[in-house]
């Protein structure tokens, strides 16, 4: 390994021989190059940006992946991996005369451990499969992102995803304990492992979130919990998110942590109602408050959850009496974005954070931004945690509207930053916000990040341009280096 | 520490006289023995009152060609390796305050030099805590907890001070300040460089300031312990209890040449929960018996790095990882190495992460532990000397760093070209 100097990147011809050598290596049937079959591949779940990749590549094993990474860097062609491609912020965007690296057929789940509470995937496992295969010792993948059905745990490692139940559980870096990684020039390394605090630098922590551009994870060792004796889901109705945030922010003094908090406003609400028919109370807001834990103790601070909610406001509280109504309510919750398209032709997901005592500020602000627009803007918030996902609302038919849509939308992120929040919560900068992190971020703060890009990926082949608004060439010295005498006489080396 | 210690530095009184310049004579001083760094002797002690001093004074060390030890409260300095230079100490200690404690948002901003205990009253203050039971939390500060990644045993429930830390501010060797992550929970723009300095050793730049997010305080507390006839029916317990749906916070099982395995519990919850929850424990472990509430039982890893009555010197304390259900064998082999000449002791969380004491010759010290860290390496788990006798100096603090390490270097390159920060303390001589 090292950081040798990189020039920049001339668009590399693809030539016949290149191709043949990529379909030997995956065979004839892991390797798409026709154009019909390429479209396909040419965007992810963020579908106004879309780029042609020159080939998609389907590898079955580490040792394909390897070959393939081989290949690129002799050849200087930037990669993409990518796993189910349902990812909202562009990070699985082709690269122009780049190829794509789908890790699909790698789905198997290698080895199950109980005793030690540990499951190893292949990266294109996708994320329910895993709590479905411990599920019968009662076991479950904590990590829940609303794709949970379809989404991959490699996509899961590259964009650190969340869901409802992090405020308790934690993110994915929580529960990823070992990587096995293909770095951009093809060498195979092992981060972590099946023991925790491997001595050494924590680069599966840095890994995790990397959104693809410091390798590619063909093997995941992850934590699993045990499922806690009761779940209790209560729902409230509040006549706006202002009382319903009162809410939150008591249930938080009063020393709770709830399994999931999440929120809804009024037109979320109208658009799960139509979608999925949750049986949700019309109102202002909607809270829905989650508890686990052993029995007694769930009973006691439900109880005192209900009480919260009453001196805030709520006007109806129903606590879901069985699994089927609980898998209810949190369907309705789960559909909230797809829900959209039921009440607005076009929709932006946004993905902000802020702290969670921000939110009747930023609530009011983004309730004037969208007045000022003359756009509706739904609400779904992880409430615990205040991570926002505002929904903007357009029409692309109508002539102008889809720029005041995009403009609405990233003033309601510069309103996170402002309030001392993050541009991603959970959905990743990718393609989409990197332009949102010289303001969120300083010069040094972005140039530091890049020095571990640099030591991964000098020649910044792997999921190039995403993340970094202006990359760093790796030949550049970092900050103002200055040689030592040793080094310049050649005696010392120095790492 | 030991006596024999030498002076190896290039300091020369311009360094000197610009270091006072930004920090003021105050706050330079000459190194006494008592600084000295696993038997390196610094020639200074430097203490900036600020961040921006601090970057100030790394940055001329830096031009300069100099050695950094960066120091909170000195509690695990001489942990790691040797340095291969030391030219001075660049204190945190007056960097000290807690910025902020976002107490409705269940956070807190803190400098680096801040020690644990009084973060943890402040944040008391308002019913919260730092869900981190680590070393020594009266002396030890917020930066040396976080760049050796040490934890307790409430580990088990909350994760370590990777799972909790969510910003820092890092000073790199060239003087860059460069932050990173938040003061939100959730935050995943850009790369997480709070966890890469995490357990870092110092050695990828200087940790100023920190943020974490917080738990609330538990209502109510309950230990209840149990001694077993061996440590094979103490690992049964403790998959038992793993494996069942009680919700405890800490699981340990201590053990040693002298003492019977002897598994303890922690509950924290509202007075009914733990109460339901004793009882159903009760039934894996019909012998167990109550305690106090968070007893000094959750001390046992601090207790093993008390020097013995008379001062005796000659014992070491690493820290283990093996995998939850190899707890039991790994404390057999921790008895087999150290045959009948050594005393030791274990003390291992659930999470399979222990503290071994060893006692006795410093040759068969040496040995134990090696042969332990083989054994260990060889089933994927590591050993970390932490504490270790005068005469012990060359064996290695952390074993083998695998097939990452060129990767790890790699990234010292990049943050730390001329290994001015604490050099050759880290593992493979980082």
């Amino acid at each position: 390994m090292g950081a040798g100097i990189s020039e920049p990147r001339e668009p590399h011809i693809f030539d016949a021989r290149i191709f043949q050598e990529l379909r030997e290596i995956v065979g004839p049937r892991g390797l798409i190059t026709s154009r019909e079959e390429l479209h396909t591949y040419e965007c992810d779940g963020l579908t106004n940006f879309r780029v042609l990749p020159r080939a998609v590549l389907l590898p079955d094993s580490t040792e394909q992946v390897q070959k393939i990474v081989r290949v690129c860097h002799r050849e200087k062609i930037p990669f993409v991996a990518r796993g189910s491609g349902t990812g909202l912020s562009g990070g699985a965007l082709p690269v122009e005369n780049g190829v794509v690296i789908s890790l699909t057929r790698m789905n198997k789940i290698l080895e199950v451990d109980i005793p030690n509470a540990r499951v190893t995937v292949e990266p294109g496992v996708i994320n329910l499969d895993v709590t479905a295969r411990v599920a019968p010792q009662e076991y479950f993948y904590a990590p829940d992102p609303s794709s949970q059905s379809v989404c991959s745990i490699g996509g899961n490692v590259a964009e650190n995803s969340g869901g409802a139940h992090c405020l308790k559980y934690g993110f994915t870096t929580t529960h990823v304990l070992g990587l096995e990684v293909v770095l951009a020039d093809g060498s195979l390394v092992h981060l972590g492992g099946k023991t925790l605090d491997a001595p050494g630098y924590d680069l599966m922590g840095v890994f995790v979130g990397s959104e693809g551009t410091l390798g590619i994870a063909t093997k995941i060792i992850l934590r699993i919990v045990k499922r806690p004796e009761c779940v209790q889901t209560l729902l409230a109705a509040f006549p706006s998110t202002n009382e319903a945030g009162a809410a939150v922010s008591d249930m938080i003094a009063a020393g709770m942590l709830p399994a999931a908090i999440e929120m809804m406003d009024n037109l979320a609400i109208q658009a799960a109602e139509a979608a999925v028919h949750a049986n949700y109370p019309d109102c202002g807001a909607l809270l829905l408050v989650e508890l686990d834990g052993p029995v007694a103790e769930v009973a006691t601070l439900m109880a005192h959850v209900d009480e919260i909610c009453k001196k805030n406001g709520a006007w109806e509280i129903r606590v879901a009496q069985s699994d089927a109504e609980r898998a209810l309510v949190w369907k309705g919750r789960k559909a909230a974005f797809a829900a959209m398209g039921r009440i607005s032709p076009n929709y932006i997901v946004q993905d902000g954070v802020i702290p969670r005592t921000e939110l009747p500020n930023v609530m009011r602000e983004i309730g004037l931004l969208s007045k000022e627009a003359g756009l509706r803007v739904a609400n779904v918030f992880h409430a615990g945690d205040g991570n926002l996902h505002p929904l903007v609302l357009y029409d692309r038919r109508i002539s102008g509207q889809e720029e005041v849509a995009e403009t609405l939308s990233g003033k309601i992120l510069e309103l996170c930053i402002g309030a001392g929040g993050s541009i991603t919560g959970e959905h990743g900068v990718g393609e989409d916000k990197k332009k949102m992190m010289s303001k969120m971020y300083s010069e040094p703060d972005l140039e530091t990040m890049q020095r571990v890009r640099c030591a991964f990926d000098p020649l910044q082949l792997s999921n190039p341009s995403k993340i970094f608004p202006r990359p760093r060439l790796c030949g550049e010295k970092p900050g103002e280096y200055v040689a030592h005498p040793l080094e310049t006489a050649g005696i010392a080396e120095r790492f | 520490m030991d006596a024999s210690v030498s002076p190896k530095t290039s300091l020369n009184s311009t360094f000197e006289a610009d270091v006072r310049e930004i920090v003021t004579a105050k706050y330079v001083r000459a190194a006494q023995a008592s600084d000295a760094v696993a038997g390196v002797q610094p020639s200074l002690v430097v203490e900036p009152g600020s961040e921006q001093e601090l970057a100030k004074v790394l940055k001329l060390a830096n031009a300069a060609g100099l050695a950094v030890i960066a120091r909170g409260g000195g509690t695990k300095v001489g942990w790691g390796n040797p340095p291969a230079r030391a030219d001075f100490i660049l204190s945190t200690g007056r960097m000290n305050r807690v910025i902020e404690h976002a107490w409705a948002d269940l956070t807190v901003s803190v400098e680096a030099g801040c020690t644990i205990a009084k973060l943890q009253e402040t944040v008391a203050k308002h019913g919260q805590r730092l869900a981190l039971d680590s070393l020594r939390p009266e002396r030890a500060t917020v930066g040396g907890v976080l760049s050796t990644n040490d934890s307790g045993a409430l580990r088990l429930r909350f994760g370590s001070l990777r799972d909790l830390v969510i910003g820092v501010t890092v000073a790199l060797a060239d003087g860059t300040v460069a932050s990173s992550g938040g003061k939100v929970v959730k935050n995943v723009a850009g790369y997480d460089l709070p966890k890469l300095v995490t357990g870092a050793f110092g050695t990828l730049g200087v940790i100023t300031r920190a943020i974490f997010r917080l738990h609330p305080l538990p209502k109510e507390t309950r230990t209840i312990s149990c001694t077993t006839v061996d440590a094979a029916e103490a690992q049964r317990l403790v998959l038992a209890i793993q494996n069942s749906k009680l919700a405890h916070s800490a699981l340990q099982i201590c053990c040693g040449a002298e003492t019977q395995p002897r598994i303890e519990v922690l509950f924290e919850g509202t007075e009914a929960g733990l109460r339901a929850q004793s009882a159903q424990l009760k039934l894996i472990a019909s012998e167990a018996t109550q305690g106090d509430g968070a007893g000094e039982m959750w001390n046992r890893g601090q207790k093993l790095f008390s020097t013995t009555e008379g001062g005796a010197d000659n014992f070491a304390v690493a820290k283990f990882a093996t995998l939850p259900a190899e707890i039991a064998e790994t404390m057999e082999m921790a008895g087999k190495f150290s045959a009948s000449t050594l005393r030791w002791s274990v003390v291992a969380q659930a999470t399979g992460i222990g503290w071994v004491r060893m006692d006795g010759a410093v040759s068969e010290i040496a040995a134990a532990l090696r042969g332990l860290r083989e054994w260990l390496e060889g089933r994927g788990g590591s050993l970390v000397i932490a504490r270790r006798p005068a005469g012990m100096a060359e064996v290695d603090a952390w074993g083998n760093a695998g097939d990452a390490l060129g990767l790890m270097r790699a990234v010292k390159r990049q943050f730390d070209q001329q290994g001015t920060l604490n050099p050759g303390r880290f593992v493979g001589g980082i």
